[in-house]
């Protein structure tokens, strides 16, 4: 789960990390009731959305009157900002944040994140802050300057002291950035992050450090165990169809092609999808139904799919380990029917019973197809979804 | 032989009372596996399923001097059930729970490895030998003993590895679930080397997905120290990049850990690869000369 820009400096400032006097707000009156409250005479107004980019894409405004604030509240609360990083579509604002405005001497970056290889907790810092730090790592890997967390003691002062002096920081900016990395490091522990980045982290011209963004990813498991974070979701800022599904947990991804694909289990869902790929046709979603597939599951699971406009053929791909395949051939016809679905739905069910289970589907009467191979499934669903279209 | 575990391997249950806990020991028993108790606090000295039950781990592996246990706890607790565990002196952990916080798992197999202790998953279908044990909860009905050891991290794809491999008639050595999670407790590279020693398997079977650089990892290995003949699939040539695709492991970010730089590795590797899942079997019988029986 990603969290605004707004709502990771909260919590930077929850761990006395340095970040600018600001505002969220919903309104232009109250963005310029917020600069008046914060003062001085100029500010940085951010519109608050889930991606990157957002500079580039006019997002982002340095206004020297409360009145230049409120305009720039008007034009983007309730729309759409586009950036990079974003779909065609865009992300919807709904706050924008007001802060005091910093005078940058020189910016760096700090960030931290999962290593899978290393299974450690890696924090990354480098002088090449303010620009996009994949390419840094690709065109100038030795500026990315790392620190690896030992699971069992966690981190430590003087592996911040070190980052601190290779990034040549100096005088009292190394105890800053020594407090800052501690800081960032009980956040992460604490609060359950996948992933945190400040880009930029800025030296002032007052020679001090300051956190001038905030990106912060959640580990989605971990959830429960954080309240606080919870409350902090905005479901405006996902797929309304993922939320939907999620609300039933069952794992949909939309994709832009045109076959919807219902299957049990995460890898077998990808590869269905390829193989779907494979003989020609466009995937339309990802979605994997879990081990129950039941009548229930499958219905939502059906309603989910369709309510994609695009889908001109579903294929049903279960492996039935445990569970038996004739009573998942009769959960597909039950949800067939009380969902009314219109397109062609080719089934492939495997394991227990699966004779018997394509048998009940045969006998359906509904419009139901039956693949007795992968291959057979997903040739079948390609042919049925392009006679649809046609 | 086979590899991890067989007839004589002795198995206890944590989470043994619970519906999934008791569902699948049921099934494992019906196996034929060695399962010679379980755990749930506060139900020491019950017997369930015929079997004793135990407070803690400690006490069931004093008792029953159990080789591997198998976590069926939820999520929100499966940290502290792998570290008692490791802590009690089971050798072989495997836990099949999904949804495990990732600092809570950086610990547990932080620790597990300083105690030299094999942890398989979590979020994995498990450990299965053909015809000897089954831990965890693959179907056992569509395997059958042969020679093909099979690893992947993903459940589904692996039942379908096992049905081709069955259908052809040529049989698993052993087939592991290393799980979907971004921190396994084992990675292919600890199976591909245990495969590798076992005279039992003549060719493996490897299933990958996007994410991570488990695949590129094993390639290099396989390169190096797999004299074997290997067949190797990976999913997710059409997810997107950012999106998490069902798996917690499975994402492609910042460009990295996508199908084709996985493919593309395995390839330079010697490794066969097929790109559509339908194809194992076929791909099998191609670089090893076997025909289907």
């Amino acid at each position: 789960m990603n969290l605004h820009e707004y709502q990771a400096k909260a919590l930077f400032a929850e761990y006395g990390l340095p970040v600018s006097k600001g505002q969220a707000v919903d309104t232009p009156e109250q963005a310029a009731a917020a600069a008046a409250d914060i003062g001085g005479d100029r500010w940085v107004v951010k519109a608050q959305v889930h991606a990157g980019g957002r500079g580039k894409a006019g997002g982002v405004k340095l206004v020297n009157s409360a009145e230049e604030a409120a305009a720039f509240a008007e034009q983007w609360l309730g729309k759409k900002l586009v950036t990079y990083q974003t779909d065609a579509e865009g992300q919807p604002v709904s706050k924008i944040l007001v802060e005091s405005c910093t005078d940058i001497d020189q910016e760096l970056y700090l960030g931290a994140v999962l290593d899978r290889a290393t299974r450690r907790v890696v924090f990354m810092a480098s002088t090449e802050g303010g620009v996009e730090i994949e390419k840094v790592a690709e065109e100038t890997p030795e500026k990315i300057l790392k620190a690896s967390i030992d699971p069992l003691t966690g981190a430590q002062a003087y592996q911040g002291r070190d980052l601190a002096f290779r990034l040549g920081l100096q005088g009292a900016q190394i105890k800053q950035f020594t407090q800052l990395f501690m800081g960032l490091a009980a956040l992460f522990q604490d609060l359950d992050l996948a992933l945190l980045e400040i880009n930029p982290l800025v030296i002032t011209s007052e020679g001090n450090l300051h956190c001038l963004d905030g990106k912060i990813n959640i580990d989605s498991n971990a959830l429960y165990r954080q309240p606080k974070l919870q409350a902090m979701h905005d479901p405006s800022q996902e797929d309304e169809r993922e939320a939907q599904a999620a609300k039933w947990e069952l794992n949909y991804v939309a994709l832009d092609g045109n076959i919807g694909c219902m299957v049990n289990g995460a890898g077998l869902a990808m590869g269905t999808m390829d193989i779907v790929q494979l003989h020609g046709g466009r995937p339309a979603n990802f979605l994997d139904v879990g081990g129950g597939a039941t009548r229930e599951r499958v219905s939502e699971a059906f309603k989910i799919i369709l309510s994609d406009q695009n889908v001109a053929a579903v294929l049903v791909n279960i492996f039935g380990g445990i569970v038996r395949c004739d009573l998942i051939a009769e959960g597909v016809i039950g949800a067939v029917e009380e969902v009314g679905v219109k397109v062609p739905v080719v089934v492939r069910l495997e394991g227990n019973n699966a004779e018997l289970g394509r048998e009940v589907l045969a006998s359906s009467g509904l419009n139901i197809i039956a693949a007795d191979s992968l291959s057979d499934a997903a040739e079948k669903v390609v042919v049925a979804a392009s006679g649809e279209s046609q | 032989m086979s590899i991890l575990v067989n007839k004589d391997t002795k198995v206890i249950c944590q989470g043994f009372t619970g519906s999934q806990g008791t569902f699948h020991s049921e099934q494992a028993i019906a196996y034929g596996t060695q399962l010679v108790g379980g755990v749930t606090p506060g139900k020491g000295g019950q017997t369930h399923l015929g079997l004793p039950v135990f407070n803690t781990v400690q006490e069931a592996f004093e008792a029953t001097e159990a080789d591997a246990s198998v976590i069926y706890v939820p999520a929100p607790f499966c940290k502290d059930s792998i570290l008692e565990a490791a802590d009690a002196g089971i050798k072989l952990i495997v836990c099949i729970t999904e949804g495990i916080p990732t600092l809570d798992m950086l610990v547990a197999k932080e620790k597990c490895d300083q105690l030299g202790i094999r942890l398989i998953g979590p979020n994995c279908p498990g450990v299965i030998t053909p015809g000897e044990c089954k831990i965890g909860i693959m179907p056992g009905h569509i395997h059958l003993p042969g020679k093909v050891g099979i690893v992947s991290r993903s459940g589904t794809l692996t039942y379908e590895a096992v049905k081709q491999t069955t259908d052809h008639g040529f049989g698993q050595s052993s087939c592991v679930g290393i799980g979907g999670d971004p921190i396994p407790g084992s990675n292919f590279i600890d199976i591909l080397g245990m495969f590798e020693s076992d005279p039992a398997t003549e060719a493996i079977v490897m299933i990958g997905e996007i994410g991570g650089t488990a695949e590129e990892e094993a390639a290099a290995f396989i390169k190096q120290q797999v004299s074997k003949p290997v067949v190797a699939y990976i999913a997710g040539v059409t997810a997107p990049p950012g999106k998490r695709m069902g798996h917690a492991g499975a994402i492609i970010s910042g460009g990295k850990g996508t199908a084709d730089e996985k493919f593309a590795a395995l390839n330079d590797a010697g490794v066969k690869t097929v790109r559509s899942l339908a194809d194992i079997g076929a791909g099998l019988s191609e670089i090893t000369g076997w025909t289907a029986s």
